[in-house]
């Protein structure tokens, strides 16, 4: 390109192919940016939604990781295959928190800082959410919790609270556990065994609340270590209060403990349990009393053969043909909690109109209707409520070899 | 319920004292400790783990061949992850044990798989009735097998040739090497038997608790203490300190509660190393000036 003007020229002549020069220049880098812009912005409109998964993939809570995501990808497929979100395809990307909450925490700014996720899912653990809900609500970005049951992961006080759940939450779960004992095994003396945790202390209040409003006083409160060899000391101390019923809270590997304990002692005594034990082998780990712990989900897959429950099972099937019966997809409530979870928050997006946080937060509450794997939602959210699940939504289920098995009440 | 507490208490000291004794050896015999015992404890369990449940192998033959490896493990922590630090004088060793023992658990996690295993164990199905209260055979077994482990220890080191080469070793390695003693395959050997010891310590826990590749991380913090509480220096403290520390735990759970145990066990370490700053049976060392 000539950007000098010729020596031979008079300068008018000079000024004039200058100009000519600056225009065809200036229209040619309109074009160019005009064109770019365009480029830009049909990009945008076919670039993923990314959506982020921040959940235990490692460690002794490996197979919760795996059932949300299993969950989430039947979810986005079905998304995906109908058109996606706003035109745009969905994406998910997953960090493991090795059931830390400061690598949850940092893994979830990541994702919101530099992969500019939409929305952040969590995964099985307490510590974890409560980790991550504070930057949420400081950051402005919507967190959808999809197992973790922790009351004060959506109950945090927050003005404006951006953590909303379809999962259990302790508060009323532990309400449910009570009344499930009282109906079931006539309980008048509970004793609680707790991990010692966050979750654990969630779960003494609830569980302090709900006998209370009955005037029930437990026996004994005692905490369990999550690598605790033998409970059969905290165990004893129970028996010996006069413990006629287990309340337990703990997750897989210290459930199987107190099972061990228990056999050990030989002492038969009722448990009531959250669900924990759902999170991993519980049935190979406890051995064969592994059937006695009684606790609670939000779903099983009990109907394979219709319903809604067939199509994402064989959905399920489809995309990880690992899966091979039911018992291939315990914990079922990580599956099913995810899967609905990512529906509504892709009904939110919808609402929004955009991936702005804020306003798929009211997306969320905007929701009417949805008939999901879980149950039918009718405005599952709203400013007053962030959990889409209730105590109507619950049931009791216990293990069958390695199969979790609804309890008919 | 005082005797739920021994039982449970006796078991897990015994396999505190284990570990700690493998602290205590290398660091009689070369002032230097092997942080991934915890590591190989974990190691032993799972190797057992896959040799006997997976791959079907009698439980001896699988002990035998899970000890070698372990062995073999210790081998080669001692060659690449201290004797080239501890050469040049650095205490870097320290910190490459830690490290190498993280590496390890995380190639187990990726190899073995990310969930906790069963060791189903003929011994830990039988059951007695002992002063009222259920034990197994294993958490009998346990104490034992470590009381027979410590006899056989100071025995070998008083009467075999091995024993007394290990003793000038740690009583100056300098005059042991113009004796003729090759103190570095000594040392070698020292932390070949303590990660024998944690591999041991793993096969017999494992069918109390679950296999995992995590499963030695707070053992082997834990006999880290135990072995500091007793006295490094001495065999018989860290087996008595192990015993301790593990029924002063399972006492403080039946009498204080499971909530206080953490805070009051090792409140007691620090009360104790305040008073007694080399570990209970530990003696300061004299320093020729």
């Amino acid at each position: 390109m000539q950007t000098t003007p010729s020596a031979h020229l008079p300068g008018n002549v000079t000024v004039l192919a200058l100009t000519v020069g600056s225009w065809r220049r200036a229209s040619r880098g309109v074009l160019l940016l005009a064109a770019s812009l365009f480029s830009i912005v049909a990009h945008a409109q076919d670039e993923p939604i990314k959506v982020g998964l921040v959940a235990a993939l490692s460690g002794q809570s490996a197979k919760s990781g795996e059932a949300i995501t299993r969950g989430l990808t039947v979810a986005i497929d079905e998304i995906n295959a109908a058109g996606g979100v706003l035109g745009r395809p969905i994406e998910l990307l997953s960090r493991d928190d090795e059931s830390n909450p400061s690598k949850g925490l940092l893994a979830a700014r990541e994702l919101v800082q530099r992969e500019r996720v939409a929305v952040v899912f969590g995964g099985l653990d307490t510590p974890v959410s409560l980790a991550i809900v504070p930057a949420a609500n400081q950051m402005r970005f919507p967190f959808m919790g999809v197992w973790a049951a922790g009351t004060p992961i959506t109950r945090n006080g927050a003005e404006e609270n951006y953590a909303f759940r379809v999962s259990a939450m302790d508060e009323l779960v532990d309400e449910a556990l009570v009344q499930y004992a009282l109906d079931e095994f006539d309980m008048s003396r509970p004793g609680m065994l707790l991990i010692n945790n966050p979750w654990g202390e969630s779960n003494e209040k609830g569980f302090t609340k709900a006998l209370a409003s009955r005037s029930i006083e437990a026996t004994g409160i005692e905490r369990m270590e999550g690598a605790d060899v033998d409970v059969v000391p905290q165990l004893t101390r129970l028996r010996e209060a006069g413990t006629d019923t287990l309340l337990l809270v703990a997750n897989v590997a210290p459930s199987a403990q107190v099972v061990k304990s228990l056999d050990r002692m030989g002492w038969e005594v009722p448990i009531v349990s959250h669900w924990g034990p759902a999170g991993g082998r519980f049935g190979e780990l406890a051995g064969s009393n592994a059937d006695k712990v009684h606790f609670i989900q939000t779903y099983t897959f009990d109907d394979i053969e219709s319903g809604k429950g067939a199509e994402v099972f064989a959905a399920l099937q489809a995309r990880f043909p690992e899966i091979e019966t039911t018992a291939d997809v315990t914990p079922a409530v990580g599956v099913a909690n995810a899967y609905d979870a990512m529906h509504l928050v892709a009904l939110a997006i919808e609402n929004a109109g955009s991936l702005d946080g804020p306003a798929i937060r009211l997306g969320l509450y905007d929701i009417e209707r949805h008939e999901g794997l879980i149950k039918t939602y009718e405005t599952p959210f709203s400013p007053e409520e962030h959990d889409a699940l209730g105590p109507d939504d619950y049931v009791f289920t216990h293990f069958v070899g390695d199969e979790i098995v609804r309890i008919e009440r | 319920m005082i005797t739920a507490a021994l039982i449970s208490g006796l078991g897990l000291g015994s396999m505190y004292a284990l570990l700690a004794l493998g602290f205590h050896i290398t660091y009689a015999v070369s002032r230097t400790v092997n942080f991934a015992q915890g590591s190989a404890m974990m190691v032993g369990a799972v190797i057992g783990y896959t040799l006997c449940i997976t791959w079907g192998w009698p439980w001896l033959a699988a002990a035998t061949v899970t000890l070698c490896l372990c062995a073999l493990y210790g081998l080669l922590i001692e060659r690449v992850l201290v004797r080239p630090f501890h050469r040049r004088g650095s205490e870097a060793w320290l910190i490459a044990t830690v490290a190498g023992g993280i590496l390890v658990d995380n190639i187990v996690l990726f190899t073995f798989g990310k969930e906790p295993r069963r060791f189903t164990l003929s011994l830990a199905e039988v059951r007695y009735d002992l002063f009222g209260t259920g034990v197994e055979a294993l958490q009998l077994i346990i104490p034992l097998v470590a009381a027979l482990l410590v006899a056989a220890l100071l025995l070998a080191r008083r009467y075999t040739r091995l024993g007394k080469v290990l003793d000038a070793t740690v009583q100056n390695p300098a005059a042991a090497r113009l004796m003729g003693v090759d103190v570095n395959r000594v040392v070698a050997v020292a932390f070949a038997v303590s990660t024998v010891f944690a591999g041991i310590a793993g096969l017999l826990i494992a069918p109390l608790i679950s296999v995992h590749s995590d499963m030695g991380t707070l053992f082997g913090l834990k006999a880290f203490a135990v072995a500091i509480l007793g006295g490094i220096t001495s065999a018989g403290g860290v087996v008595v300190a192990g015993l301790l520390f593990g029924v002063v735990e399972a006492l403080i759970i039946v009498h204080a509660g499971s909530a206080f145990t953490q805070i009051i066990s090792f409140g007691l370490v620090i009360l104790v190393l305040a008073v007694k700053p080399d570990g209970l049976f530990g003696r300061t060392a004299a320093v020729k000036v």
